[in-house]
């Protein structure tokens, strides 16, 4: 092991419980004396700067956005699980952290998701408390469905708006303690880079992007809560302004990134229209509750639909092929999402897609609204289907959906230990922002869920382990790595600023996308990603000799922004595809066309690949060095993952 | 690659587009075209193609506040052809699609105009004075940790889904900019609501109510003449029956003294 990954002793169920006593305390009278930067106000940077700051200490949060109530959990959509077993469906901690260990195809830590599911009770209850309106059966219960890939409902939910019902939860939670004065807020302010000061984090460099403003902020500890890094893709789920900027800044100032190719491709999505296409968007997995997806049985059929020779509901029922019901009795529809998404993929290929690109399958309610009647399914989907119209054009209760696979969420990220600390002590990151959860493959209501974990039950405990041995005395800003640090982010501005190419961030960030897509998307080989290795390093070349931009940085330069982001991204694409390329198995989200088993799935190697890559950053232009961390199983036997 | 309608004709338009450098710097109306627009772009990815060819041509791009881009973040906020949102009812900026106009319209472009939401540059304004009312009491005042189980306290449907409603507004600002008072009641009555109609919020309904007021006042916005082009505009389709709980609300704790009675 390379790094102590602080897990600890024991049996796994009391794992938590005990480490919660082993850690050091903060004295209460102390604890405003330490002053906590939580980066990002999202689900986990939202739920971590209200619930320190209730503790005691002092928080100052930033967020590019113009208030916290904007980041990007607010588009999730289908729900938050929980092990509440409240349907008396032989749901347990257990089995939730079972799911999510076999979800992610076993390559998460054990201890981790296991405190994951016992905390995940926890979340409901104060969410409940923040008023939260969750769906409520007719005797005024909470209301739970079963969602992608589970067996039992645990699903919690808000309509098809639970993310944004969530965030608002703790944005409440968040205004609560920016109006005691406990939490200084940062809104516009964009985290350039961390300060590294003897070896620990000592604070941010940001800028203020109205004024341009570089500013200095110096903590006793940082936590990041920035997300993750899907965008690196150019299309996909992700809100446009999503970034890696900060990660990957930290990254760059020692923090180790683990499994950077685990990328999530979401099934549900509506395809894309042209090349002006700004992003995608998901439709909830939920859908998949009583949508059936289908393509044409005959490569002739979909040929003639595509044409527009013939209309869907011209094709009979026997002239349909129900692919996953097919292929997967037991699980249908609700198979895992990198299952759903390679399939539909491989029924495009085949030459079955609909749509005029080629590039969809269908996901049909006719019989869902047949059974219960369009009423009740507006119910539970009014608003997906409204979306679905707007963009579209098409209406969803008259002919089936098209959907296509995005990118829709990393679970790759910043190395953690136990304690969510990156390997710079007294960094920590949190959220999508970090690995630890959801192995090779996150399973559906499970990212709101870990979010939440680890801003309101997580970090508040673990911090304290860190703080109680740093002396309680005032930080300041006048430390030589603050000079360094910001000189840098001046000199990086202006040289974005000086190249006067030809090129937009946009072309270059698309031509990122492309590259990515094409060879380090859905399927991946060998050969494909050494050549998407050059392809990123003259992309690389050109971005830094032909970018374009207008302004100063003294303004509101929304281009100027974007560039910064962009520059970041192929840097972290070209990481992503050397762990692609050096990971010779397939498991969940990373599909190499070398392995699979004869049926096409997934051919994991656990004895030579049951383990993180936690890649460490070695100057610029240098390869990266490889840490592994392995993983072992106690508590789960590694089998090959099946959903017949 | 095509959509959904392959026969879509491409569109040349003119832009009516309010420049404006900064907070201080007094603004106008700059004239644009843009060619070859699919009418299976959204709004804002036509936005996307002008300012590409700005960039391309040396001009500085025009600044505007979007993010999720599937209307939900609320931040997208443009007023267009006279109207908060754009043509489309219940529909934000960024889910408005360009099959909504046609070829040679002449589409004007103006950001929110209202004393609280100062211009940042151009099309962008700033919006904090609604956090600064949520920071004035819409929250119920929960530690995290040693919350109730969920299921403790009973919620009739009804009333937890009438909460829902009024929970999904996204802070837009469409409401106040579309009020020619450009008042703040509908924003503010949704989360008074919301949080009136759960038990979780009636231990501070009353404080609540009046301290978000104020706040609201304080910030610079207008009153409320019930018009209703408020909930009209909305593109989340927040009830005007919101701000009648609001009144009761702020009535009823005015009339009693804080949470005693």
């Amino acid at each position: 092991m390379f790094q102590d990954s602080k897990i600890p002793e024991g049996p796994l169920a009391e794992k938590w419980e005990k480490h919660k006593f082993n850690v050091k305390l903060v004295n209460p009278a102390n604890k405003r004396k330490y002053d906590i930067i939580v980066v990002g106000t999202g689900l986990a940077g939202g739920a971590a700067a209200a619930s320190l700051a209730e503790l005691g200490y002092n928080v100052k949060a930033f967020t590019y956005h113009d208030s916290p109530r904007r980041a990007h959990s607010i588009a999730a959509q289908g729900g938050i699980n929980a092990a509440k077993n409240y349907q008396n469906d032989g749901d347990s901690i257990f089995r939730l952290f079972y799911d999510t260990i076999k979800g992610g195809d076993y390559r998460a830590r054990e201890a981790n998701v296991y405190r994951l599911a016992q905390v995940s009770v926890n979340i409901i209850d104060q969410c409940v408390a923040q008023g939260v309106p969750f769906a409520r059966e007719y005797g005024g219960l909470l209301a739970n469905r079963s969602f992608g890939g589970a067996q039992v409902s645990r699903t919690f939910y808000a309509r098809g708006q639970t993310g944004q019902q969530l965030l608002l939860g703790a944005y409440s939670a968040l205004s609560r303690q920016i109006a005691y004065g406990k939490v200084k807020m940062y809104t516009r302010s964009e985290m350039l880079d961390l300060v590294v000061a003897d070896g620990q984090a000592r604070g941010i460099i940001t800028r203020n992007l109205i004024t341009g403003e570089i500013e200095r902020h110096a903590a006793h500890a940082v936590v990041l809560a920035t997300g993750g890094y899907g965008n690196v893709f150019y299309l996909s789920t992700n809100a446009k302004y999503c970034n890696a900027t900060a990660a990957w800044r930290a990254h760059k100032k020692g923090a180790y990134f683990a499994n950077p190719c685990f990328t999530q491709i979401h099934p549900t999505c509506i395809p894309v229209s042209g090349d002006y296409q700004s992003k995608l968007t998901l439709m909830s997995e939920s859908l998949r509750n009583d949508g059936r997806v289908w393509v044409p049985k005959t490569v002739e059929t979909a040929e003639r639909l595509r044409k527009g020779e013939i209309t869907v509901n011209d094709i009979s029922e026997e002239d349909r092929d129900y692919f996953l019901e097919r292929k997967y009795p037991a699980f249908g529809n609700l198979v895992p999402r990198d299952v759903a998404s390679r399939n539909a993929k491989q029924m495009c290929d085949e030459g079955r897609g609909v749509g005029s690109s080629g590039l969809a399958v269908y996901l049909d309610f006719a019989d869902i609204i047949k059974r219960t009647g369009a009423d009740s399914v507006s119910q539970k989907y009014g608003n997906l289907f409204a979306m679905y119209e707007k963009i579209t054009g098409e209406d969803p209760y008259k002919q089936p959906m098209r959907i296509y696979p995005a990118v829709h969420y990393t679970m790759g990220g910043l190395w953690v230990d136990y304690n969510l600390q990156t390997t710079i002590p007294a960094l920590y990151a949190t959220g999508e922002c970090n690995f630890s959860d959801h192995g090779a493959n996150r399973l559906g209501a499970s990212a709101l869920m870990q979010g939440l974990a680890d801003g309101y039950f997580v970090i508040p405990y673990t911090i304290g382990d860190q703080l109680a041995q740093t002396p309680p005395t005032p930080v300041s800003t006048n430390h030589l790595a603050f000079e360094e640090a910001e000189a840098g982010v001046r000199e990086r501005i202006n040289k974005l600023l000086s190249i006067n190419g030809t090129r937009s961030p946009g072309e270059f960030h698309k031509a990122l996308g492309h590259i990515m897509w094409e060879y380090c998307g859905m399927a991946r080989n060998a050969e494909g990603l050494r050549h998407a290795k050059q392809e990123i390093q003259k992309l690389r070349r050109e971005f830094w000799s032909d970018l374009k931009l207008t302004g100063t940085d003294q303004e509101l330069n929304q281009m100027l922004e974007s560039a910064g982001r962009v520059a970041d991204f192929i840097e972290l694409g070209e990481l992503m595809v050397d762990d692609a390329l050096h990971r010779n198995e397939s498991c969940g989200g990373h599909f190499r066309e070398e392995y699979q088993t004869p049926e096409g799935e997934a051919l994991r190697d656990d004895e030579n690949f049951a383990y993180v890559a936690a890649w460490q950053y070695n100057g610029e232009n240098k390869p990266e060095i490889l840490n592994k961390e392995e993983l072992s199983f106690e508590n789960v036997k590694l089998t090959q993952r099946s959903y017949k | 690659m095509a959509g959904s309608n392959p026969n879509a004709k491409p569109m040349n338009l003119t832009l009516r587009v309010w420049r404006q450098k900064n907070r201080t710097t007094a603004g106008k109306i700059v004239d644009y075209q843009v060619r070859d627009i699919s009418p299976e772009m959204s709004f804002l990815e036509m936005l996307d193609v002008l300012n590409e060819d700005l960039l391309r041509k040396g001009e500085e791009p025009v600044a505007f506040d979007h993010d999720c881009r599937e209307g939900i973040c609320g931040s997208c906020n443009l007023f267009i052809n006279g109207r908060a949102h754009g043509p489309e009812a219940g529909t934000t900026t960024c889910q408005l699609h360009m099959r909504k106009f046609s070829d040679g319209d002449t589409i004007t472009i103006e950001p929110w105009r209202s004393t609280a939401f100062p211009i940042n540059k151009d099309l962008s304004v700033d919006r904090s004075a609604f956090d600064r009312i949520i920071q004035a009491g819409g929250y119920v005042s929960v530690n995290t940790g040693g919350a109730p189980d969920g299921n403790e306290i009973p919620i009739p449907k009804e009333i937890a889904d009438r909460a829902f409603e009024a929970a999904t507004c996204i802070a837009c600002g469409a409401c106040v900019a579309s009020c020619k008072n450009s008042s703040a009641m509908l924003f503010v009555s949704a989360k008074v609501s919301q949080l009136a109609l759960l038990p979780q919020g009636h231990v501070e309904r009353k404080t609540r109510v009046e301290n978000m007021v104020a706040q609201m006042d304080k910030e610079g916005f207008g009153a409320c003449s019930n018009i209703g082009s408020c909930a009209a505009e909305c593109p989340v389709g927040i009830s005007l029956e919101n701000i009648a709980i609001l009144n009761r609300e702020f009535l009823s704790a005015k009339a009693t003294s804080n949470n005693l009675a």
